[in-house]
């Protein structure tokens, strides 16, 4: 492969061949990422699932109840099973997709979202600012994750809502750090100082010119942080802190199938499977998010 | 050497007051009265009062953690609301089988880690790579409490080999720390084949093959070291990985630890034991954090005076 360096303008092509810009170039590195295009896919498909879910469901995942089928193995009627209670599962692991997925996103994007304008800010001013962000940071990070995400269940009360909120709260620091250190070493550029001698404002110079330098780090970071957010989120609602039953949420799904283990595994495996393939899809996305974002590695 | 060591172990102490300050707000921050909360749900205005009264609720916030500080210097952490016996008694009888699952876990994750991510690395992008990055990526995407479940279920039940619950002979300790150090091994491979793959790049080692070094003492001695460093780094931060995951893990093995005790306290609303347990394990984050960044100054000889 050629090596693309050059600046725009001698690099400007002649007519009709492609222009590489950054993003034609992660696309084509990314694609040859063939494990991460088939996680990216699936990932897709999970999310119509999930906003589809209620139209899918061939039963209620909560109010239907078949007690002639008690702890079921898979069959044509129940594609999965039916559990203890009588319940169908594939329609409560479809149901399911929407909890966990909305898990992971939502508390993933609102640590994001806050430890990033922190860590821009704490990077860009420094300070006694940067301090008591990075003071904070380390404290937070003093703390076990899911020690932390219990602390506010304790405080606010065991339900998914505060898992999310939770899961948020122990992401912040991760990204304030990420951030920060990336802004450190961007805001000392050239392209910088050109920018601030034309007069652009503090904000501009911010969220224009530095935070899309940050952009790949917290994309790769943010999508293995889901993974992490939604086996997080599964756990706790497996000890009893988070979803509460009847809800089909993959680790509540879990914790009320350990009774029935040895009479229907069948009940635990199809969620753990569900929880597994998520994450791992995430994971594997991350992995080749990083490398085809990584300017060091160009695959032969 | 020495230097150093002191200068860790000031600097942890600021770390050490927040998180105190953390724990002890944590009461204040909770929806309703804490003396409400103590004296339980049927107590008249009087009992509350005086509750409120003996626990020193009435005063100034800074003169109340005054008291918490000197209190918690005493190993004083407060009684149990379920219980009403004493914070410390009830944590030190969970504390060691914790501390022994999260250690035991931490040793053979680590071996196993390292092991793999060598091997993985001088065999890059052949099978052996191949199939143990597979692994490790598997690893830190299965669930915990499902391997867990899993696990008692071949190996507990169907097999019989090994009991399932409980804490008290060392065959009790393999699946729990099995359940809990899987995750670890597998970042700890990926991290250290990173590692490793990014220094077996680098010119010195060309040097050293170059100059005829046989490949053993390439690996080990000049490559190993030096993809150490960032190793040791990523160990600490597992530590406190290994120590969230064994509340779930305790839960899955209904192991008599300080995680099953945490569940059941925030379950049960006991303040001053979560508040406990939370102080402790915080403490013990740090502090292991403190020994790494410690053995890092040892391997590392850059940083060992400053």
């Amino acid at each position: 492969m050629t090596q693309v360096t050059s600046s725009p303008i001698e690099s400007l092509p002649p007519k009709r061949e492609r222009i590489r810009t950054p993003m034609t170039e992660f696309i084509r590195k990314f694609r040859k990422q063939h494990l991460a295009v088939v996680a990216a896919l699936f990932i897709l498909a999970l999310v119509i699932i999930a906003i589809l879910a209620p139209w899918i469901v061939p039963f209620d995942p909560e109010e239907y109840f078949d007690y002639d089928r008690i702890n079921q193995a898979p069959s044509v009627l129940h594609w999965l099973g039916v559990d203890s209670l009588g319940r169908d599962i594939f329609s409560r692991i479809v149901m399911g997709t929407r909890i966990s997925l909305a898990a992971g996103f939502i508390s993933v994007a609102l640590g994001a979202i806050v430890g990033t304008v922190l860590g821009l800010l704490a990077g860009y001013y420094e300070g006694w600012w940067e301090r008591i962000v990075m003071r904070i940071s380390d404290v937070l990070l003093a703390f076990p994750g899911i020690l932390l995400a219990i602390g506010v269940i304790a405080v606010l009360g065991p339900s998914m809502v505060n898992v999310v909120i939770a899961v948020a709260v122990f992401s912040i620091p991760a990204f304030a750090r990420l951030v920060r250190g990336n802004t450190l070493s961007l805001k000392n550029m050239t392209y910088i100082e050109a920018v601030r001698s034309i007069g652009a404002s503090d904000f501009t110079i911010l969220f224009k010119h530095i935070l899309p330098g940050t952009i790949s780090p917290i994309l790769v970071y943010g999508t293995m942080r889901i993974g992490t957010s939604i086996i997080t989120a599964a756990s706790l609602s497996f000890i009893g802190l988070g979803a509460q039953p009847p809800t089909p949420e993959w680790g509540a799904m879990l914790n009320e199938a350990r009774s029935d283990m040895v009479l229907a595994p069948h009940v635990a495996i199809f969620p753990s499977l569900a929880i597994f393939l998520t994450v791992l899809a995430f994971n594997l996305l991350g992995d080749g998010l990083r490398d085809a974002l990584d300017p060091k590695i160009d695959r032969q | 050497m020495f230097s150093y060591l002191v200068k860790r172990i000031i600097g942890m102490i600021p770390t050490l007051v927040l998180v105190c300050v953390v724990v002890f707000l944590f009461v204040h921050m909770l929806p309703g009265d804490p003396a409400r909360l103590a004296a339980g749900p049927e107590a008249d205005a009087e009992t509350v009062q005086n509750i409120r009264k003996e626990l020193g609720l009435d005063l100034p916030l800074p003169q109340q953690f005054g008291h918490y500080l000197l209190n918690l210097s005493q190993g004083d952490l407060g009684t149990s609301l379920r219980t009403k016996r004493p914070v410390l008694a009830e944590i030190g009888a969970r504390f060691m089988p914790t501390l022994i699952l999260t250690l035991t876990s931490m040793v053979w994750s680590v071996i196993f880690g390292l092991v793999i991510g060598v091997v993985s690395a001088v065999w890059r992008n052949r099978w052996p790579d191949r199939l143990f990055m597979t692994l490790a990526v598997s690893g830190i995407s299965f669930p915990p409490f499902a391997l867990g479940m899993i696990l008692i279920q071949i190996f507990a039940v169907n097999l019989g080999w090994l009991p399932s619950v409980g804490a008290t002979s060392w065959q009790h300790y393999i699946l729990p720390s099995i359940t809990l150090g899987a995750a670890v091994a597998a970042i700890m491979a990926r991290f250290t084949r990173a590692s490793f793959v990014e220094v077996i790049q680098e010119d010195f080692v060309r040097t050293a093959r170059a100059k005829g070094l046989s490949e053993k003492v390439v690996i080990v001695k000049h490559t190993l070291r030096n993809a150490l460093i960032p190793v040791v780094t990523m160990m600490g931060l597992q530590f406190g990985f290994l120590l969230g995951g064994s509340i779930v893990v305790e839960t899955v093995f209904g192991w008599p630890g300080m995680g099953t005790l945490l569940v059941d306290a925030v379950t049960a609303r006991d303040y001053p034991v979560i508040q406990g347990l939370v102080l402790l394990f915080s403490f013990e984050f740090i502090l292991i954090n403190m020994i790494v960044d410690v053995l890092y100054g040892i391997i590392n000889p850059t940083i060992r005076y400053r």
